[in-house]
């Protein structure tokens, strides 16, 4: 049966059609769709859930794979690095059901803080790792993931970057999903399910021993492909591969290509296949030099006199994605014959710049602007967070000093304060990033008695990434209804002691509780809580009379709301865009903005 | 089978992607091989966003190379002007007139209104169709209508993998049915449009 899918929603029922049992995941760019195509399938058989991190992900499916059941985990590549604590002793513990880690890294980044690489994880966790090159490899490599992953006793990475997850193609698939036994349930085994010194250089030993025969495996792995003949060779993996076979058509030169589709453990005896027949290589791979090294590596282990050309000599960019066009003038280099790439011609210089924004009518508008207002003339510091609010930064709220990690915001606030005494530390934590990594950083700074005003913007939903459920929602993945978690009490709980619950809509009052808050020591809370635009409904646009506003841009400088313009010297409305919250209404001087019929 | 490339793009949240859902749906009725690429994350936040789609039988890249577009549909004229390098030399561009003024545009008094953009690609050589999605939404009563006028526009024009009925079959298909007739008005007024001004 063919469908039309994209790489995320293969990997989705590529899972399903392998027989998991439990997948787990913390949403993140570009691997969200993952959890929530498998959750559509509504696959009795299949628990879902969105954990509260990815640590939490991956220890849920340690538990269900220990006991016989095939899991996945998803995340995107810096969710790899809270996750990567159970995940470095799983390594060595091993699993019974099959467990794939989908990591989706992000080449470019387009939406993430790092460039990092998860096959360079890969072998730093000694853990088997596939690397599709589009949605339909995606869908098989997925199942040939779990059964390596059974077979072999252990996790095993499977990583899709950006333009495999988001792109879609018709694949064929199964028509449904074959019968698969029940798993068995936990069987006690404490030499093997206890981690132990002894036992961990015992397992050590034995993952030494196995990586290289699983590389030997891999050497005849259906993905991994040779073809060709010549003196040039082309090594590629991931999308690069389907870049590569692109900027390839048409061009009739003799050259061998090797595609990767398991960086690691590397497929030797392929590698040393290739390198015995040709005299130069041209790697083309995103993010780290993984495919390179290796080759390098062998060219030293088997003395091989062959040139590898690469991010490592500047052939191509060390950084960033790669492109077709990128390719093309890669391979304009190393062949001798290949047709020169035509420059494309400039653009306009003066193109309008689009920076993304916080959408019209966003309560986080308002809670910056609040806390902007309060503390204007006065020493502070604002640290962000991973979000949506990130996004404050952005003229001309400017409301974001720092921002490094999911959670930081708590902890960075409390240093800056043991340095800067006389600043007034701010932090601001979306709810679902609270729940995912801030309530520690709220314990440390109460026992540690620490000086900070915390702000949770509080919208009810995980925004960045499509609204997903969490703790505070009160709903879970796999549809049923749970108690809301209380951000409040757990405050109160940890000790907070100024803990203040405020619509950041209500401008006047908003920023009287960051005043008052400012007043005081030690550590104060503030919630901020109003819905994201995106999960309730507007309300009606508001009107700006035009006789009485005069102009003065207060509304447009201060908020920078994408609705609001000037037309012909007046403010105006954008009606398609404006959710009627009603904060420019509050703050213009001339009170010439108002919601309609009132 | 020669590969049939489209680039639609816009401002987040324009509706671009459910866009190229409809071609992709409509390409998998015929039997067609189909990539698409998606522009989804932060960019969604009224950032600069961009659907390739890509119809026929060798096609590996779901991005289509600069110069591999036949067609441009975009949502707002300065996002047409970006995306130009993607456009095939001659290819056809269908563009919103309508601007979208972004945040930076309207702090810095920059008067920018999208006719600049317009007034340059007329001066292109290559073949232009300006559509008043205003109107269009205005007269069928919602602004969510844009993507399905610019769709019409662009099947009416012959340069994409897709007719204006094969596009509404695809509205019937793949959208809930209180939308149905909403879009097929758009359709029809694109079509009693290009009438008047018939597309060359
Ligand atoms: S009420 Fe004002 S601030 Fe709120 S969305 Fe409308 S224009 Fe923007
Ligand atoms: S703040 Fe009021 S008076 Fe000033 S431009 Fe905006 S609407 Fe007009």
């Amino acid at each position: 049966m063919k469908q039309f899918l994209m790489g995320n929603e293969a990997i989705a029922l590529g899972a399903c059609h392998a027989g998991v049992r439990l997948v787990a995941g913390y949403p993140g760019t570009p691997s969200t769709e993952i959890l929530e195509s498998v959750a559509k399938q509504k696959d009795p058989d299949i628990y879902v859930e969105w954990s509260v991190n990815e640590k939490a992900a991956l220890e849920v499916a340690a538990g269900a794979a220990y006991s016989g059941a095939r899991t996945m985990v998803t995340m995107k590549q810096v969710g790899l690095n809270v996750a990567s604590d159970p995940l470095m002793s799983l390594a060595y513990v091993g699993v019974k059901g099959g467990m794939v880690v989908v990591v989706a890294d992000d080449p470019g980044p387009i939406s993430s803080q790092t460039e990092q690489d998860t096959r360079t994880f890969a072998s730093y966790s000694k853990l088997p790792v596939f690397d599709p090159s589009s949605p339909e490899e995606a869908y098989q490599m997925i199942q040939d993931a779990f059964t390596l992953s059974e077979e072999e006793g252990t996790p095993v990475l499977f990583r899709p970057t950006t333009r495999v997850c988001h792109s879609c193609a018709d694949i064929e698939v199964l028509d449904q999903k074959p019968a698969f036994p029940a798993p068995e349930g936990f069987m006690r085994d404490t030499a093997r399910f206890v981690i132990f010194p002894k036992a961990s250089y015992q397992n050590h030993l034995r993952i030494e021993k196995r990586n290289p025969l699983i590389g030997k495996r891999f050497s005849s792995y259906r993905y991994n492909t040779l073809t060709g003949k010549g003196k040039k060779a082309l090594v590629t993996g991931g999308i690069s591969t389907a870049y590569a076979k692109e900027a390839l058509l048409g061009y009739d030169g003799e050259f061998l290509h090797l595609c990767v589709a398991t960086p690691f453990p590397f497929p030797e005896e392929l590698g040393r296949k290739l390198l015995n027949e040709v005299d130069e290589v041209l790697v083309l791979e995103e993010l780290d030099p993984v495919l390179e090294k290796a080759l390098i590596f062998l060219c030293g282990k088997y003395h091989f006199d062959v040139a590898i050309h690469g991010k490592l000599d500047g052939f191509v960019p060390a950084a960033g994605e790669n492109s077709v066009e990128i390719l093309k003038n890669a391979m304009y280099e190393f062949f001798d014959d290949f047709p020169r790439p035509s420059r494309p011609e400039a653009v306009l210089e003066d193109l309008p710049v689009r920076p993304p924004v916080l959408c019209a009518g966003c309560p986080h508008r308002a809670s910056f602007y609040a806390v902007k207002q309060a503390m204007k003339g006065r020493k502070a510091v604002f640290c962000g967070d991973i979000g949506c609010y990130t996004l404050g930064n952005a003229m001309p709220l400017d409301m974001v000093d720092t921002c490094l990690c999911m959670g930081a915001d708590v902890t960075i606030a409390q240093g800056i304060r043991r340095v800067d005494p006389d600043t007034t530390c701010f932090s601001f934590i979306g709810d679902s990033t609270f729940f995912a990594s801030g309530i520690t950083g709220v314990v440390n700074a109460v026992y540690n008695q620490s000086d900070i005003i915390l702000i949770v913007l509080d919208n009810s939903t995980t925004a960045m990434t499509g609204h997903q459920p969490h703790p505070g929602t009160g709903q879970t993945m796999m549809g049923t209804i749970s108690e809301k978690i209380s951000i409040e009490k757990i405050l109160t709980a940890i000790g907070v002691t100024s803990v203040q619950t405020v619509d950041p809509l209500n401008y006047k009052a908003a920023v009287k509780a960051v005043a008052d808050a400012a007043k005081e020591k030690g550590v104060r809370a503030i919630l901020f809580r109003s819905p994201c635009i995106a999960v309730v409904k507007p309300e009606k646009p508001v009107v700006i009379d035009r006789e009485k506003c005069v102009g003065c841009k207060k509304c447009i400088r201060d908020l920078g709301c994408p609705a609001l313009m000037m037309n012909d010297n007046k403010a105006s409305v954008e009606e398609s865009l404006c959710t009627g919250c009603g904060l420019c209404s509050q703050i213009c001087p001339t009170s010439a903005i108002s919601k309609e019929g009132k | 089978m020669m590969v049939n490339s489209c680039l639609l793009c816009g401002v987040g949240g324009q509706g671009t992607v459910l866009a190229s859902k409809l071609i992709a749906f409509a390409a998998m009725e015929k039997g067609k091989r189909i990539r698409t690429a998606e522009t989804i994350g932060m960019a969604q936040r009224g950032g600069c966003v961009v659907s390739h789609v890509r119809i026929g039988d060798e096609i590996f890249s779901p991005m289509i190379p600069l110069k591999g577009a036949d067609i441009l549909i975009a949502f707002e004229p300065a996002e047409a002007v970006r995306c130009l390098p993607y456009l095939k030399d001659g290819g056809t561009v269908v563009v919103n007139q309508k601007a979208v003024r972004p945040v930076t545009a309207s702090l810095a008094d920059s008067g920018y209104d999208g006719k600049e953009m317009i007034a340059h690609l007329k001066g292109l050589p290559i073949r232009l169709i300006v559509v008043d999605g205003d109107a269009i939404c205005q007269k069928c009563g919602s602004p969510r209508v844009l993507n399905v006028a610019l769709l019409a526009a662009a099947a009416k024009s012959g340069a994409l993998a897709m007719t204006a009925e094969e596009l509404k079959y695809a509205i019937q298909k793949r959208l809930p049915e209180k939308f149905h007739q909403i879009n097929f008005a758009a359709i029809e007024a694109v079509e009693i449009e290009t009438e008047r001004n018939p597309i060359v």
